[in-house]
């Protein structure tokens, strides 16, 4: 790549980047205002009594009474100075309320992410080595399993064998709560309640890497520079660490950029089946309260880290395969 | 003999179970200091401050915080609470509170009779729909020395007494609110008041800690150190919970009733579904009465006819509830049990529907009517089908929609559909709770009015007499009367008097004690 023109690549992408955002914000803001039902008409109908003036005075304390052109023009000009907003429902901030909730989606989404990618494509290399053998079949029947059983049902088994038969892990929860733990002892509690969530989201993408890296490692291992190796008499394991894995990982790369990117919404089904305090609840649950502000503050984060990894996805592919070049 | 003595023993076993409401030392336990109670609330209130806002789970942690001045027993007797005796005027008109000594809010302030009449006369005034509609017969409010409030109405209301439970009229800090949007004080955010637990934390979609108030009023207490609610979403999840022990109590509709039966089999669960009658829900489903042919009596009378109301409180709610007989709530005052609206019977409902010229064609359908399913979890989704195949035996094919709960609240409130469900409380009395869904005067496009359309003058006449009426005979029998009239008009199909399980570890005691049940302060409540 030359260097020279990286910064202008760059920044035309960055551009590009903002608009994408930009448009996607306005679109959210019509989809989400077109559904039917308001914050007040469900903070009514969830109290159980209402009257003109309760729903009045809620309306315009969220500003609810203005035209749509004057509340997306609020929103709008919210966004450009970083201010997402205020959710009168939940009386706090939006950025404190997706701060809160960070840390926590990016242990399990993280954690999730790691645990697929490393056990992911060393299955699939194990299984593309050995093609054909009983272990190839085991690793591709397992994946195959992964693949196809739904997540939540995974979780309730998870749960099923370890917090009720073996009791060995908790059922739900981030951490203990009213138990006053500090330094390894905390992080083995939060490691202890991390475990089954994150295996249970982990594995649906173990899957995918798994079948991704045997696929593509068996098409590489057929080509002409392959053979022209083994030819020259270099190892067999070095054959597939140095020419057959890594001009395998392209795909995965690939694959990885989009999982990546969707790191910070969280799952909203691991996330309720393990009582798990990410943003994946936070959205679904402001979805249903018609909680506006906090919905878009949530798909404004989520499309711009989508956006964010598919750039850094497309830079590593340059470093990853020399023949790939940023233009 | 043998009979008085059988009779005798009869007593003594009822005995522990009617102390138990009254205080747990008569039973021969020992109330125990410490420990910490783990709960669960969902879904997750918004905020915490109750008045603000009035949503069950609010009002289930907040009601730990926050008090009123007076409490109810499941008869609907109000008890001392903040108020520590009261009198009610000869004429009806004047409501005198003498206030427990030494109570102090959270922030260390005493809380005085100012704090009373600024909680009635401002703060629920402005904030609460319920109470504002109430409140507003008060002509003066006036704090006749720091530990007596005095309220004088400009007629007489008798269901006035009913008014200050701490779920509808809880007594807030006046220093804390005084002067600003009561929304939008930081004290909403940091709920403030004389109860039993204070606020300690919340990580939200976590948990919410309460801690035992040291400076509390009644020496003592409360027994337990703190008491969690953490947020579990899912109700499998929820079960999971409380059979392994790591919560031990749950309550409102934290576990599905078709869990239930397990619960009740664990020996080591308590399962009551009493601390319901304040509330008195009761479930129903609305005829929208503009849309042909429900606005015809037969149609409804026969549509109700075709409906098995045991089956869906026995099979579909596990016992949990009770059939409806009609539109009061049989917890509520002035209950009238000779008025039942039509028994099952899908002969007599086809004949009916004969009657009303509505023939089956070739596929046996003589109308078709679509059902707005109400989103409140899986139990109602079989509600629904239920439903639809009870109308068919009779010829009406329901068609279900489903939507979700935003949808639900705007196109209930807007009339647009043609049956839906819901429940409402009804606050024990008839004129706080059951009036608003069939006078005319209320068919508004809100939620909880006679979203039905359903008018009669008569009954309107007689709802106008028995609110405005400040004897309870008088009351009894114009709602005797209007009972007699809508179980004849049957306006809306009633299904069933709801209650929720409340579940809980046998080593807790006086988890129930009062007419609404878990939205007690627990300043009793302890682990033995």
């Amino acid at each position: 790549m030359e260097l020279s023109r990286f910064p202008a690549y760059l920044a035309g992408r960055l551009v590009k980047a903002a608009i994408v955002v930009l448009a996607i914000v306005v679109c959210n803001f019509f989809l989400i205002h077109a559904a039917p039902g308001d914050p007040a008409s469900i903070i009514a109908g969830q109290s159980g009594a209402a009257d003109a003036k309760f729903l009045e005075q809620l309306r315009a304390q969220f500003g609810l009474d203005q035209p749509l052109y004057v509340q997306l023009w609020v929103y709008l000009k919210g966004v450009l100075t970083l201010d997402l907003g205020f959710s009168h429902r939940q009386q706090a901030s939006v950025a404190a309320l997706l701060w809160d909730r960070l840390p926590a989606t990016l242990l399990l989404t993280g954690a999730a992410f790691l645990f697929a990618i490393v056990i992911g494509v060393t299955m699939g290399a194990l299984a593309a080595r050995r093609v054909g053998s009983w272990s190839d079949s085991v690793i591709t029947v397992l994946a195959l399993t992964f693949y196809a059983t739904p997540l939540f049902w995974v979780g309730l088994m998870l749960v099923l064998l370890f917090s009720v038969t073996l009791e060995w892990l908790p059922s739900f929860g981030m951490m203990s709560v009213g138990v006053e733990l500090s330094g390894f002892a905390w992080l083995l509690d939060i490691g202890k309640h991390l475990l089954l969530p994150a295996l249970t989201l982990g594995l649906f993408y173990v899957a995918v890497y798994a079948r991704l890296t045997r696929a593509t490692m068996l098409e590489v291992a057929d080509q002409d520079f392959v053979k022209t190796a083994r030819a020259k008499g270099v190892p067999e394991g070095r054959i597939l660490r140095r020419h057959v894995l890594r001009n395998a990982m392209l795909p995965v790369i690939t694959f990885a950029g989009i999982q990546a990117g969707q790191l910070i919404g969280g799952s909203i089904l691991v996330e309720t089946v393990f009582a798990w305090p990410g943003i994946g609840r936070l959205a679904f649950e402001a979805l249903l309260a018609r909680d506006y502000q906090v919905l878009m503050g949530v798909f404004f984060c989520t499309s711009v880290m989508v956006v964010l990894f598919n750039l850094i996805t497309d830079l590593l592919y340059a470093i990853v395969d020399p023949r790939v070049e940023v233009s | 003999m043998a009979v008085s003595r059988r009779g005798l023993m009869a007593t003594a076993a009822a005995l522990p179970f009617l102390m138990r409401a009254e205080d747990a030392l008569a039973q021969g336990i020992q109330p125990k200091r410490g420990g910490t109670l783990a709960s669960i609330v969902n879904p997750e209130p918004p905020i915490l401050h109750v008045g603000i806002n009035n949503q069950a789970p609010t009002l289930i942690v907040g009601g730990k915080i926050f008090q009123g001045l007076l409490r109810y027993d499941p008869q609907l007797k109000p008890m001392p609470e903040l108020a520590k005796s009261w009198e009610i005027s000869p004429d009806g008109l004047e409501y005198t509170f003498h206030l427990q000594e030494n109570v102090k809010f959270h922030d260390g302030k005493p809380m005085t009779a100012d704090d009373v009449v600024f909680s009635i006369m401002k703060f629920h005034m402005e904030v609460s729909p319920r109470a504002r509609g109430v409140f507003a017969r008060i002509k003066d409010g006036v704090a006749v020395n720091p530990t007596t409030a005095k309220f004088v109405l400009s007629e007489p209301f008798e269901p006035f007494i009913l008014m200050f439970d701490n779920t509808v009229s809880a007594i807030v800090p006046k220093h804390l609110f005084d002067g600003q949007d009561y929304r939008q004080a930081p004290a909403v955010q940091k709920p403030i008041g004389t109860g039993p637990f204070k606020f300690a934390e919340w990580q939200r979609g976590n948990f919410i800690r309460l801690e035992r108030f040291e400076e509390y009023w009644k020496p003592g207490q409360p027994y337990l150190d703190a008491i969690i609610y953490r947020v579990v979403p899912d109700s499998q999840s929820r079960r999971l919970a409380l059979e392994s022990g790591q919560v031990q109590l749950t309550q409102s509709n934290d576990i599905e009733p078709f869990d239930v039966p397990q619960m009740r089999a664990r020996p080591n669960l308590e399962v009551k579904t009493t601390g319901w009658e304040y509330m008195g829900p009761l479930m129903w489903m609305d005829f929208n009465h503009r849309v042909k042919p429900l606005d015809d009596v037969r149609v409804r009378r026969a549509m109700t006819m075709a409906v098995n109301r045991d089956f869906i409180a026995q099979r579909l709610w596990f016992g949990i509830g009770k059939p409806a007989t009609g539109p009061f709530h049989s917890a509520t005052r002035f209950y009238d049990a000779s008025a039942k609206a039509p028994a099952y019977n899908v002969e007599a409902a086809k004949k009916l529907l004969d009657e009303a010229g509505l023939k089956p064609n070739a596929q046996g359908v003589r109308f078709t009517i679509k059902h707005l399913s109400l989103p409140y979890g899986e139990v109602f989704t079989r509600l629904g089908e239920f439903l639809r195949q009870s109308f068919r035996q009779v010829g009406v094919d329901l068609q279900l929609e489903s939507v979700d709960v935003g949808t639900w609240s705007q196109r209930t409130a807007n009339w647009e559909f043609d049956t839906t469900i819901n429940y409402l409380y009804q606050y024990g009395d008839p004129t706080l709770g059951v009036e608003r869904s069939y006078v005319s005067t209320n068919i508004k496009k809100i939620l909880f009015s006679n979203v039905a359309g359903y008018e009669n003058p008569k009954v309107d006449e007689l709802f106008k007499q028995a609110r405005d009426a400040a004897d309870p005979k008088v009351r009894q029998q114009a709602f005797s009367e209007v009972q007699k009239i809508l179980v004849e008009d049957v306006p809306l199909l009633w299904l069933m008097e709801m209650s929720f399980p409340t579940i809980y570890d046998k080593k807790l005691n006086n988890v129930i004690t009062s007419g609404s049940g878990v939205h007690a302060s627990f300043d009793d409540v302890f682990m033995a």
